[in-house]
């Protein structure tokens, strides 16, 4: 993995939100191809995290670099960062006012300037990947939550990032929705592309990740492979949130 | 029944030029409203101590001030103290405007907060630019939730112009007041004609605006 190309890399980064440290001392190197899955507790800074990479969030000291170049939320660049970064959010977040077929193909044509024909064509071959080509002229609302949040994994794809943000993307769903998502998600994976990617689907982690991080109060407490990480842990306190999703008759 | 009156001379046509001050005294103060009104209502969402402070003064002297007696200070007292000679249907416009500003600007203020934060950051997230987003993705959304709103207020004042008589102004409701006056003699029974009238005209002007209210409700939401 280490031939391959360093894509992202995060150097030392610290945020806080006034007294309250929510990451502290995170350094990390994703590599092209690379798919990372964090786990950890509710509140342990997973999704400020992800929030961070493509500059939601602005760091309270560190430096994160894509390709190079420096995240930084107030430089004038950032808009061109985050076509890079795809991201992806738990409450989907499609624009209500706009239908399927809109929300995939406005940031192209406005942001990238790309042209509509071309990005038409594309959207109805990612959508009709996701198994929606009969919806792009429904509006959200019209829409199951596990087919939302298809669409709004096709909307983040069609910018053609060179990293993909997954943040809790099933959390909001109902069980049986949760399976069409991360199947989508598995088919990227296969792809190769480069995923970081939040969850509490530790079968899911275990089966997409090339590696887990754990993230404990603001720290990286284990970044190993996903068999060492789910068979053996090395801390006490992976061992602790992973028996948080067993479940056994005692 | 009094309907005959209205056929005599150029009864009807001066109820409808009354209709048409009544209107225009309207459809003026809500266009400066909804311009002030958006100006106002972005303001306040900014949530700084003063500004809200400020406007919140303001829109209880609104709510709670009859517009009669806005009226009233405004055409009578502030020009008189102030040396003005303001028209009569200038201070009408005057005091719609100041409060309908007030309502169009609370209710621009619950749109703007009511979009939720994460429709900025997902389009921030696609890389679009803060214009962008808001021309694209978050004006879009406002001008939905606020126009059901804002007709509302179009036919409540439209309905409360029937007070600008009291400072002299001849709209609708006086022209009629004038015309069963006038015919006192020859069809004492005139007041539930024009009146009824005026009634019917109030209803045809108010009920299309609120018609499309409720259309565009239906489509938006």
């Amino acid at each position: 993995m280490s031939t391959e190309k360093e894509i992202l890399k995060v150097e030392h980064i610290y945020k806080k939100f006034e007294d309250l440290s929510v990451l502290e001392d995170i350094s990390l190197t994703v590599h092209e191809g690379e798919i990372i899955v964090i786990v950890g507790p509710s509140g342990c800074g997973k999704s400020t995290f992800l929030r961070c990479l493509n500059g939601l969030e602005e760091t309270s000291e560190g430096h994160i670099f894509l390709d190079g170049e420096a995240v930084n939320p107030l430089s004038k660049n950032i808009t061109a960062i985050r076509q890079k970064i795809g991201m992806v959010f738990q409450s989907y977040d499609l624009f209500p006012h706009k239908t399927i077929l809109e929300n995939v193909i406005m940031a192209p044509v406005l942001v990238q300037k790309r042209k509509k024909d071309e990005v038409k064509a594309e959207a109805l071959k990612l959508l009709e990947r996701v198994g929606l080509s009969s919806k792009i002229n429904n509006f959200p609302r019209q829409l199951s939550g596990g087919q939302k949040q298809r669409v709004a994994i096709v909307r983040a794809l069609i910018m053609h990032p060179e990293v993909l943000l997954f943040d809790e993307v099933t959390a909001a769903l109902d069980p049986e929705m949760v399976r069409e998502v991360l199947d989508v998600m598995l088919d990227l994976a296969k792809q190769k592309r480069t995923m970081l990617i939040v969850t509490h689907e530790m079968a899911f982690a275990r089966a997409v990740a090339d590696r887990v991080i754990f993230l404990d109060g603001g720290h990286i407490v284990e970044d190993s492979d996903p068999k060492q990480f789910f068979d053996s842990p090395r801390t006490e306190r992976a061992r602790k949130f992973l028996s948080t999703f067993e479940f056994e008759e005692k | 029944m009094g309907f005959e009156v209205l056929l005599k001379g150029t009864n009807f046509i001066r109820l409808l030029q009354g209709l048409w001050v009544a209107l225009r005294i309207s459809l003026i103060s809500v266009g400066i409203s909804i311009v002030l009104g958006i100006i106002l209502g972005t303001l306040m969402s900014l949530k700084k101590p003063v500004i809200t402070a400020v406007s919140r003064v303001y829109l209880e002297i609104v709510r709670i001030m009859p517009q009669m007696v806005l009226l009233f200070i405004v055409f009578f007292g502030f020009s008189k103290a102030m040396g003005l000679n303001l028209p009569a249907e200038a201070s009408a416009i005057i005091v719609f405007s100041f409060w309908g500003t007030a309502e169009m600007g609370d209710l621009v203020r619950g749109c703007l907060i009511s979009i939720p934060v994460i429709q900025y950051e997902s389009s921030y997230a696609l890389g679009m630019s803060k214009t962008d987003t808001f021309i694209h993705v978050i004006i879009p959304q406002i001008i939905r939730r606020l126009i059901p709103l804002s007709i509302n207020l179009i036919t409540r004042m439209i309905k409360t112009t029937s007070l600008v008589m009291m400072i002299g102004i001849v709209e609708v409701l006086k022209v009629g007041q004038q015309i069963i006056e006038a015919n006192r003699k020859s069809s004492p029974h005139a007041a539930f004609g024009v009146f009824a009238t005026v009634f019917l005209l109030y209803f045809l002007a108010c009920w299309p605006i609120s018609r499309l209210s409720k259309y565009l409700e239906k489509r938006w939401s």
